[in-house]
């Protein structure tokens, strides 16, 4: 039997949330609806008593703002009522809670068969039950993970309350399947695709024929294996060697040529250019100064550089595309939970201190009919926010930095970056941080949530395949909460010195967590019966592979294993010993008395055949930007500037970011909005390590997809250009700068219905080129990335491919956050000085799109000339000469001063024909042109004469002033090109993202259709 | 004296379960010359930890998610309180002792019933208002400017006029069902921190005011003004490079008092019970 208890606003008080959402159904659906109540619906399993029941509804609504109900609450007419509630089997974080406070209310003991079902219920006035089932799918639920039921006001009187709850319909646990490898290629080919393993022929053929070899074998016999593989052994070889964990692409064997020109072999793009780069400034690094701040690279779950004496820096950024396209909020949140277990789990453990993000998504007020299965980008963008931000907050870790970009092609594949820094400890209980060693003998302990199905081959699955009987596997749900209990447990038995080492179970869950650990003991023995499970019924494979979240695998010596296990129980959180690391080179997995899988650690790490790629270079079509005529007048100008500052890349988006905590933990000393206003991005954060020392570090990034339409070698180069003259411009040291690539790539590899994958498979030759040279130039080692190579969808037919994404994410040492530099002024006065050369780029430039053109002209970066600029406007920051320092961006210079006005609440006056420019330099690039390697600089005058003599040689001119008057003006040479408040071009600027200008998007799209 | 008794006051600062504020809040203890003790939720509750709270002199109830704010902020941690630790907390406050709740903090003491409190009487832990949804949905993250109440009998606000704070919170809209509950509470001074626009004037407008609280309330005490919770964070500005505005000014603000000023207040009344 159920309680059913329902809680809702009590008359006369506010009911925010129906508010909101009416106001969105109004906004986002054009609904004319008149109003929407909610109510929360808890069921309770088993039944609680009368007085019980009552009691519960009481204290849930608390005095004043809500009433309770068993049953329901009966307050008045409505029209349409709709009830979402999870699917079975999807994580209930509220009914969880909901059930420690109804046993503590009620006085009763805990109780693991008592369950709490959450469910929300929207009375809907002014709309009819049509109106209501659209609401429902369109916006209110999503029912990859939920389920709805709508009716009219009629049939909610007619009927009684709803009891249902989303039972798991519980099985018996399915066999161990031995699979027959023995087929002909077509054969295999299918199974590969039937069982979503996504390996090719080559690799399926490898893996049969280790089997053929291994049948022979005394060991599988005696163990009861054949010379087949098990299911557990085949799914454990496929997660081991997706793309996903061993980065095939990134690994392969390149062919690539441009067109009509010769054929160069590159040995994995990973080897040569991102772990090449690295350990040549590793070497120069040593030779030059006797050590290197790279402390652990490439092999641990995060890359670790060293900082100061009691802490070395952990960061990590990870995508989770794929999910966030189905179910954006779970997809979201699950990505920046997910990612925090990697700095976490690296070295001895590690304490997280900033997260960032950044989202690609197509404009929210894209018009156009979208086919089934396909979200709205704009419930895209809400659910991706919402995910992230209640993750972060409930998480308590601030964020440092957030983007949003949008682009037409995203459509296909929203692409959702979420990153972590951490610190690490220097050392631990006398042991170094950084290192983990992993003993045979030692036991393997799973700590943190249970096992469902899960997140089970990832996304794969499509959502059609799900039904309400079998438990949602395409998506988990990340919950914040049993993570940070489970991760303050974990720190505590980190300081204790109780285990020995420690990783995450994100992809393929044990198989991979334990399948990689177990690498250093050489060995390990598990038993998956003892695995916790949310619910019976699950296969041994899926056991072992399930994506479940929140759960770490610890690896604790044998004479420390009662008390980890003591303080876990004390900690309320979740610790089972799974097993025990080995040294006999076998992965050995059990199921109660029966092996099910044994596989050599030799054949899973490296039985994975080479992969090779072609890769064919066209270049564009060389195009010029066709000039305009400047504005006619200075207030057409303004109306200019103002249209261009409220585009969606541009605008200012304070309001939603300031939705996530950006200060918590009380480490933040430059803050991502700041100005008088506080409502001009920081071109980094800064922040301290610890509370005890003023060392910090700064956060910036650099991304500019477009300009892989021309050309990724440019985009990839004014990635690591904007990423680290940001930096530079925050105070950060030039000598300690690290970054962090991620990739997302449209599928490079050929196939029915991807006609350019040779180009794509070239674009990434080029960026991985781009990004290393530049790197090297710059001194900045790349300590860690990932890949993300299939970002395209086939939507009736058509192939919608991202552009080729590049984020560079930067990290740099600042040595007294107190000294911390950023745009702001302090005062209503200063020379404006720009540094660096404006040239005719504006190809791919966000004014290019406002105008509709393609200009080949892409922005180019000289990054070795530009290291020894930045070296010199470091030191004048340090040296106390600049007042304020801006990396003008996308968009340009406009957007660069306007920041810089508004954040000192000034006026300016500003000369075009002054620009350090090429001679041939049109108005449209002096004054929207992206060119890379340039600093807006304000300085006081009196400073004049040394700071020319501190940057001698350099292309430095003084191109206007700041002022009182609280006036925009731009001037090329003679004639005033914009002359607008500073107020009107803010109200522009602010209005962007809420109410894009219509044009635009109607601009935008043309673009999409282009390629 | 005062400075030696200050700091031999204990003070408990529970953790765990989704709180996350605890390390800048002990730092803020710790810059006063006070080690606080970190004990966990989880001991507290089942009575492992050595000491009750009643053997200390100053209870700190920090910001954080315990529970994720699961069914409402503050509410499971608040039932869990009262569930295993009400006679020791009472016993706590029976004999002065000093309870500051932030953010979170704030939420669980207005859910537990500590505040607003009982108009006389001791403390009975029977809730009598609600912190609810902003009105501007969700959760936010910025600087508010805030006014103490001079007539306040709050021990916390002793000393301060006005005070610029980070708010950071999703449910902060203090309500006390009819509006003659408010008026009783604001004679008696117990509103003791309103938020304030530009001219100073408490307000109830978005941005000054984050979340449509009545009369700008964002800090509320009990009658003896010895418990008191606040949505802003005092623990996010305990140095002057925490304010957003510090790059503005070559030389940091000093006309209002950093966060610290608030913990000081309260030690110096600990330190009276010492």
């Amino acid at each position: 039997m159920v309680t059913r208890i329902e809680i809702g606003t009590r008359p006369g008080q506010t009911d925010s949330r129906g508010l909101a959402a009416a106001r969105r159904i109004r906004e986002h659906l054009g609904i004319a609806i008149r109003g929407v109540r909610t109510r929360d619906v808890y069921h309770v399993e088993p039944a609680l008593s009368e007085a019980q029941s009552r009691c519960v509804a009481e204290a849930f609504a608390g005095p004043v703002l809500q009433q309770g109900a068993i049953g329901r609450i009966d307050d008045g007419p409505f029209d349409v009522a709709v009830s979402v509630g999870y699917r079975p089997g999807v994580t209930d974080p509220i009914g969880k809670s909901a059930r420690v406070a109804i046993e503590d209310l009620l006085g009763l003991a805990h109780d693991e068969t008592r369950t709490v079902y959450t469910s929300r219920l929207y009375l809907l006035t002014g709309v009819d039950r049509k109106a209501g089932e659209r609401i429902a799918s369109e916006l209110l639920a999503n029912e990859i993970i939920e389920r709805i039921s709508v009716q009219s006001y009629e049939q909610w009187c007619a009927s009684d309350p709803d009891l249902t709850v989303p039972h798991v319909i519980e099985t018996a646990e399915p066999p161990v399947e031995t699979i027959d490898l023995e087929l002909d290629d077509a054969a295999l080919g299918e199974l590969s695709r039937d069982r979503l393993l996504a390996l090719s022929l080559d690799e399926m053929r490898a893996v049969r024929d280790f089997f053929r070899r291994a049948g022979d074998d005394g060991r599988r016999r005696t163990e009861g294996l054949s010379g087949q593989p098990t299911d557990v052994e085949l799914e454990c070889l496929a997660q081991t060697w997706s793309e996903h964990c061993k980065h095939k692409i990134f690994n392969a064997t390149i062919h690539y040529s441009e067109s009509g020109g010769t054929t160069e072999t590159i040995h994995s793009l990973f080897k040569t250019y991102i772990r090449g780069t690295t350990e040549t400034l590793d070497r120069q690094m040593r030779e030059q100064t006797g050590s290197s701040w790279l402390v652990s690279v490439f092999h641990d779950n995060a890359g670790v550089v060293a900082a100061t004496d009691r802490h070395h820096l952990v960061f990590k950024v990870e995508t989770h595309n794929s999910p966030s396209a189905l179910d954006p909020y779970g997809g979201a949140i699950t990505g920046i939970v997910g990612v925090n277990r990697d700095p976490f789990g690296t070295g001895l453990g590690s304490e997280l201190l900033a997260n960032v993000w950044g989202y690609c998504f197509a404009p929210p007020d894209i018009e156009r009919e979208l086919p089934p299965g396909l979200l709205h980008p704009r419930r895209i963008r809400d659910g991706v926010h919402h995910g992230v931000i209640d993750g972060g907050n409930q998480s308590g870790i601030p964020y440092g930095r957030g983007f949003e970009i949008f682009e037409p092609r995203y459509l296909g594949k929203p692409l959702v970056y979420c990153g972590t820094v951490a610190r690490m400890p220097v050392t631990v209980t006398g042991r170094a941080g950084h290192e983990k060693h992993p003993r045979s003998g030692d036991r393997i302990v799973m700590v943190g949530g249970r096992i469902g199905k899960d997140g089970i081959h990832g996304a794969t699955f499509s959502s059609a395949e799900l039904t309400e009987e079998s438990p949602i596997q395409a998506v988990q749900i990340g919950d914040p909460i049993t993570q940070k209990m489970m991760f303050d447990f974990l720190i505590e038995a980190r300081d204790l010195g109780l285990y020995s080492a420690i990783t995450d179970n994100g992809a393929g869950g044990l198989s991979s967590s334990v399948g990689e650990m177990a690498e250093m003991p050489g060995g390990a023995r598990l038993e998956l019966s003892r695995a916790p499970l949310k619910y019976h019924g699950l296969a041994p494979w899926e056991i072992f592979l399930s994506e479940a979240q929140e759960r770490m695998t610890v690896a604790v010596p044998p004479d420390k294993i009662d008390a980890f296990i003591e303080l876990a129980r004390r900690r309320e959180v979740e610790a089972t010993d799974l097993g025990q690391f080995t040294d006999d080179g076998q992965l050995h997995v059990t199921h109660g008395e029966k092996t099910v899988a044994c596989l050599p650690l030799a054949f899973l790490h490296d039985g994975l055949p080479e992969m090779h790629v072609e890769a064919v270079w066209s270049a564009p079509r060389a195009q010029r930007f066709r000039r305009s005529e400047p504005p006619i007048d200075p207030l057409a100008g303004a109306e200019l500037a103002a249209r261009f500052l409220a585009r969606h890349n541009l605008a200012s988006s304070e309001v939603l970011h300031r939705h996530y905590d950006h200060e918590v933990k009380g480490l933040t000393v430059v803050k991502p909005w700041i100005g008088v206003h506080r409502d001009v991005p920081a071109d980094a954060s800064v922040f301290q390590i610890d509370h005890e020392s003023w060392v910090g570090y700064a956060l910036a990034e650099g991304i500019f997809p477009t300009y892989s339409d021309i050309d990724a070698h440019a985009m990839a180069q004014a990635a690591v250009d904007l990423a680290v003259r940001r930096l530079i411009g925050a105070g950060a040291r030039a000598d300690r700068i690290a970054a962090l690539d991620n990739f997302c790539w449209p599928d490079p590899l050929p196939g029915p219905g991807k006609p350019d994958a040779l180009h794509k498979a070239a674009q990434l030759v080029r960026a991985c080129r781009g990004l290393s040279e530049a790197c090297l130039a710059y001194g900045v080692p790349l300590i860690s990335g990932k890949d993300s190579m299939k970002n395209d969808a086939v939507i009736a037919g058509e192939r919608i491919s991202i552009p080729p994404t590049l984020l560079v994410s930067a990290i740099g040492l600042v040595e007294d956050v107190r000294r911390a530099m950023t745009l702001e002024t302090g005062s209503r006065d200063g020379l404006l000085v720009l540094l660096g050369e404006t040239r005719d780029e504006l190809g791919a430039s966000e004014w290019a799109e406002h105008v509709a053109q393609q200009p080949s002209s892409v922005p180019r970066c000289e990054p070795l000339a530009w290291a020894e600029r930045y070296r010199l406007v470091a030191a004048a920051i340090g040296d106390g000469l600049v007042r304020a320092a801006h990396a003008p961006g996308r968009g340009g210079l406009l957007p660069a001063l306007f920041r810089v006005a508004r954040a000192a609440d000034a006026g300016l006056d500003v000369d075009l024909a002054k620009l350090p420019a090429e001679a041939e330099t049109g108005w449209e690039a002096r004054l929207f042109g992206e060119s890379c390697g340039r600093l807006l600089l304000v300085i006081d005058r009196s400073q004049e004469a040394t700071w020319r003599r501190r940057l001698a040689g350099q292309p430095v001119e003084v191109i206007g002033e700041l002022n009182s008057s609280g006036r925009f003006v731009i001037r090329d040479g003679e004639s005033a090109l914009v002359r607008a408040t500073l107020d009107a071009l803010t109200a522009a600027w602010k209005r962007g993202c809420s109410k894009p200008a219509t044009n635009d998007g109607a601009r935008a799209e043309e673009k999409g259709e282009r390629r | 004296m005062s400075a030696t008794a200050q700091r031999r006051v204990r003070v408990l600062i529970p953790v765990g379960l989704g709180l996350n504020c605890e390390a800048e809040t002990a730092h803020a203890f710790r810059r006063l010359g006070v080690e606080p003790e970190l004990v966990h939720l989880t001991d507290l509750l089942t009575h492992r930890h050595p000491s009750r709270i009643s053997d200390y002199q100053l209870l700190m109830l920090i910001g954080g998610f315990a529970y994720g704010d699961h069914v409402g902020g503050g509410f499971v941690l608040a039932t869990r309180l009262r569930a295993h630790l009400a006679a020791d907390l009472q016993a706590f406050l029976e004999r002065g002792g000093l309870a500051l709740g932030i953010c979170n903090g704030f939420q669980t003491m207005v859910r537990l019933g500590l505040l607003p409190g009982p108009v006389d009487g001791p403390h009975d832990l029977v809730p009598r208002a609600d912190l609810g949804p902003n009105d501007q949905l969700g959760y936010r993250d910025a600087w508010v400017r805030l006014q103490a109440d001079s007539n306040s009998p709050c021990i916390w606000t002793r000393g301060i006029e006005s005070i610029d704070l980070p708010a950071r919170h999703g449910e902060g809209k203090f309500l006390v069902g009819p509006d003659a509950a408010l008026d009783e509470l604001e004679e008696r001074g117990q509103l003791a921190l309103r938020y304030v626009d530009d001219a100073g004037r408490p307000t109830e407008i978005w941005p000054h005011n984050p979340n449509g609280s009545p009369r700008g309330v964002a800090g509320v005490c009990d009658r003896s003004g010895r418990v008191f919770g606040l949505m802003p964070h005092p623990d996010a500005f305990l140095h002057p490079w925490q304010h957003p505005s510090w790059r503005q000014h070559p030389d940091p603000p000093s006309s209002r008092p950093l966060g610290l000023a608030i913990f000081e207040a309260g030690l110096r009344a600990a330190a009276e019970l010492v």
